[in-house]
């Protein structure tokens, strides 16, 4: 907490407020973790009373002594899957602890009265949120609490980064960050980013869920609560092609910035290096799966490159490499 | 062995291939879907050592640095050209191959999609339970009914349509394609990658940049031999730059003073903005402004203000009081609180010309261990410190830095103790130089703007290639390209309708889509009001 209340510029108290919704959220969003955790752990349970009930079910048809003529009329009453009232308290939660999260943005951005995007602390901040959403919004439309666990365990990590790693005082951005083009190449790149995590969730259960359709894993009992290998593949691939053109939108967005502020549109900097690299490990993974003997575990490992090199270029190219996007203000 | 298109390792142990064959072979190679994700991946990890080294590109200055440091090293790794990366041969040859395997591999199928964009719908399959989708459903319309509202809900999907004349009393049967332009988009896609390189490649040629420093209220005009750096394209001829002038008027500069000083914001740049006039052939002088962000166009050109600085103005007396040297002189930041680094130098000095060499601190204060430092970056206490160098300035006349001394032919001046004379000097302050040399005051300290002017004929195209390209790829990504087959039986009342699909590629949502037809089709053929309810039970 210390770093956190280190006296800020434009409107301390805010700020302040907006670092205490951080640490809520991440709170909240670890609990959520551990509700899924509790969830995937009950799935083998759940199954082995499912295929318990439905033998019951069976013999009490057999013991009523009808013949098999009328066996097949009975309609078998429909399976009613077991509530799985831990995924629910997930659910709720990670919902509570998007909406912390989306406060904390929020209030950091009313501090300063800017878009918060200006420094790595806001950005870690945005694509969590983005993440988050994302995810929300997905579980309207299908059943993804088998991804709930991974998804806010990575955001958890990300927020205590934040403010454990990267947390900056709120205050004014340096002259070549004020453009309208921050907040939209900024934005955009975080959401990319956030859609970027999820696909690296999947992917990774993916890598566990073709190891144990192959006979490995066996103690993995978890995986029986998540969709099939196949399945988990397509999954990836449709969020990165929603992510990839976003991604392709950051790059020209911020071409287009780069030559307001800077006078050329590209430079090699090492950033625009970074998102160039990334950008073609992408496109390098929608070819794999394209390609004959390419499709599956290795494009999968084409696309965790790329997604290891959004953590570099997060983590490391912002802190490390000199060029003219030293903004991180660390 | 016979050697068949796709039995390529026997085509290569094939003697008789031949030349011919040979380069067949070889462009097959190249313009193969493996082939561009091989060089995809070369790409990626080739890019990245030009992040990791100092780029002469970028930072000439930081690559001497480097290799001054590394000594073993650096020679070696400046041979394999890591020092520019991005100009190197070996970087040049994926790129190109790139671009080979691109063009080898798109244009062949811009024909193809020609031809099925032209191509009619197929006809409707015999058996449409064999698809890879299939719905049946019984709707209570007749048939005729059935397949017009079919009609209209595929041409609401913009789906081409094809449909047959049948024998009386045989099913009505409709075809329908659609997201053929999924292909278009792709096509479009990669081929405005190409469009973009070939830009990006033109603004190489055709453009050019040059960086001058003007202090506040000295005027630059824009000829090839005012900018203290110049790099024209390799078609660029710098006689005929349109002949503008500008003048810095005032710089207005504003650092962040509102946090506290031991946060790294301290001191942060908020806020730069030059007020100029700028003067064309034939036209009157304008009044405008230029800012970070927000460059001006002028004569073809743009202005960007990239940097700012302080330029010392200091005057140079001789020992009889004669004014020797009245300028201001620009310094170069060094860090963020505007330690500057500068040279003065006083030609017209005799018998011995002298050379000052030394600092520029804006906010001058003294550290026990580093000496005179500065602690922030706006002028709250302006201080020169200077070291004194006399002899001949400008040794056989060769081009030299004007930030720095070159002290080959000369000598430093020594204070009374025999130490190097070390002169401190703040803002209305004079100080004699010993033996007779004169004096030097320290008049104010006026900014200096950074400029830098470019010209980039291949920006526009570019642009244009890359918002081309991503709308390409949004329809590749968005669009499906399905074939839907319908067959409506009558059946009673009502009439059976079948529907089947076909995808190409992974269609995991092929089914559902045709689930949602059906449904789409049943309620506007019937809607419920008129449902018969005997059906309804039946289904
Ligand atoms: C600069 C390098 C390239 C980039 C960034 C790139 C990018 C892409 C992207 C994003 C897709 C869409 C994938 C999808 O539909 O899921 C794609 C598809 C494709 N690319 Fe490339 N590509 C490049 C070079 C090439 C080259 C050199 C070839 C030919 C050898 C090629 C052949 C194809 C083909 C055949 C498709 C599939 C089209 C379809 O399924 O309709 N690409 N490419």
């Amino acid at each position: 907490m210390t770093t956190l209340a280190a006296a800020d510029a434009a409107n301390p108290s805010l700020s302040m407020t907006s670092g205490h919704l951080l640490w809520s959220s991440a709170a909240v969003l670890a609990l959520a973790m551990l509700a899924f955790c509790v969830d995937l752990a009950g799935g083998p349970g759940r199954e082995a009373r499912a295929a318990a009930r439905r033998e019951q079910a069976a013999t009490a048809v057999a013991a009523d002594g009808g013949d098999t003529a009328v066996l097949t009329q009975v309609e078998a009453p429909a399976e009613v899957p077991e509530k799985r009232q831990w995924a629910g308290i997930g659910m709720s939660l990670a919902w509570l602890g998007t909406f912390l999260l989306l406060g904390a943005v929020l209030t950091r951005g009313l501090s300063v009265m800017r878009p918060p995007l200006g420094n790595m602390y806001e950005f870690a901040l945005a694509g969590s949120s983005f993440a988050m959403v994302c995810y929300l919004l997905w579980s309207l439309r299908r059943d993804v609490r088998w991804l709930g666990a991974f998804v806010t365990g990575a955001v958890v990590l990300v927020q205590m980064a934040a403010a454990l790693i990267f947390y900056t005082a709120a205050s004014q951005l340096m002259p070549s960050l004020q453009s309208p083009w921050l907040s939209i190449h900024v934005t955009v790149a975080t959401l990319s980013v956030g859609l970027f995590i999820l696909a690296a969730a999947v992917h990774l259960l993916y890598f566990l869920q073709a190891k144990r359709e192959d006979g490995g894993l066996r103690r993995f009992g978890f995986l029986r609560s998540v969709p099939d290998a196949a399945t988990l593949d397509r999954t990836a691939y449709g969020v990165l092609i929603v992510a990839f053109p976003l991604w392709t939108f950051t790059l020209i967005a911020g071409a287009i910035w780069a030559d307001k502020a800077w006078g050329r549109y590209w430079g090699w900097d090492p950033k625009e290096v970074w998102t160039l690299v990334i950008w073609v490990l992408y496109a390098a993974y929608l070819h794999a799966r394209m390609t004959a003997g390419w499709s599956g575990r290795k494009a999968a490992w084409v696309a965790m490159a790329g997604f290891a090199c959004v953590l570099i270029n997060y983590g490391i190219v912002n802190v490390y490499f000199v060029g003219q996007h030293s903004y991180s203000g660390m | 062995m016979t050697s068949t298109k796709d039995d390529t390792k026997a085509v290569v142990t094939q003697p008789k291939l031949g030349v011919l064959g040979g380069l067949r072979w070889f462009w097959r190679q190249l313009t193969s879907m493996r082939t561009a994700l091989f060089l995809l991946l070369m790409l990626s990890v080739a890019a990245v050592p030009g992040s990791i080294f100092p780029q002469r590109g970028i930072s000439a200055q930081r690559v001497t640095t480097y290799l001054d440091q590394h000594k073993t090293a650096g020679p070696i790794l400046d041979k394999i050209g890591l020092f520019d990366v991005y100009t190197t041969p070996w970087f040049a040859a994926i790129y190109l191959l790139l671009v080979v395997s691109l063009l080898g591999c798109v244009i062949p199928r811009i024909r193809l999609q020609a031809k099925t964009l032209r191509a009619p719908v197929p006809k409707v399959p015999r058996r449409l339970s064999r698809l890879a989708g299939h719905v049946e459903r019984e709707v209570a319309a007749p048939p005729q009914e059935v397949l017009a509202a079919a009609r209209a809900a595929l041409s609401r999907r913009r789906y081409r349509l094809r449909e047959d004349a049948v024998a009386e009393g045989a099913p009505l049967e409709l075809a329908a394609e659609g997201g053929r332009m999924r292909e278009t988009g792709n096509l479009l896609f990669h081929l405005c990658l190409i469009i973009v390189i070939i830009a990006l490649a033109l603004g190489r040629l055709l453009g050019w940049r040059g960086d001058v420093i003007v202090p506040v209220g000295s005027s630059f005009s824009s000829v090839g031999a005012r900018y203290d750096t110049l790099q024209p394209g390799a078609w660029v001829d710098t006689a005929k730059f349109e002949p503008w002038s500008m003048k810095v008027n005032n710089l207005d500069v504003e650092f962040e003073d509102q946090v506290d000083p031991s946060s790294a914001q301290w001191g942060q740049p908020r806020h730069f903005t030059a007020s100029v006039t700028t003067s064309l052939p034939g036209q009157a002088p304008r009044q405008r402004t230029l800012g970070v962000n927000s460059p001006l166009a002028i004569g073809g050109a743009s202005v960007f203000l990239l940097g700012n600085g302080y330029a010392p103005r200091v005057t140079v007396r001789d020992a009889k009081g004669t004014v020797l040297y009245d300028e201001a002189t620009p310094f170069l930041p060094q860090d963020n609180t505007y330690r500057s680094v500068g040279a003065i130098k006083v030609p017209a000095a005799s018998p011995k010309q002298l050379g000052f060499f030394g600092f520029f601190l804006p906010t001058a204060a003294f550290s026990k261990t580093q000496g005179p430092v500065s602690i922030f970056p706006d002028t709250r206490a302006p201080a020169l410190v200077l070291g004194l160098y006399e002899g001949t300035l400008f040794p056989g006349g060769r081009p030299q830095s004007v930030y720095t001394l070159d002290t080959a032919s000369m000598s430093q001046v020594k204070d009374t103790k025999g130490q190097p004379l070390r002169i401190l000097l703040r803002q209305g302050q004079t100080y004699q130089l010993p033996g007779g040399r004169g004096s030097i005051s320290f008049d104010n300290a006026p900014r200096w703007a950074g400029l830098s002017i470019r010209s980039d004929p291949g920006k526009m195209p570019a642009l244009a290639g890359a918002l081309l390209g991503l709308l390409g790829l949004v329809m590749s990504m968005s669009l499906r390209r399905r074939r839907i087959f319908l067959r409506v039986t009558p059946e009673g009342a009502g009439s059976r309708l079948q529907i089947g699909g076909l995808a190409k590629g992974d269609d995991p949502r092929l089914q559902v889509a045709l689930e949602q037809l059906a449904d789409t089709i049943g309620a506007r053929a019937a809607p419920p009001r008129t449902l018969d309810p005997a059906s309804e039970r039946k289904k």
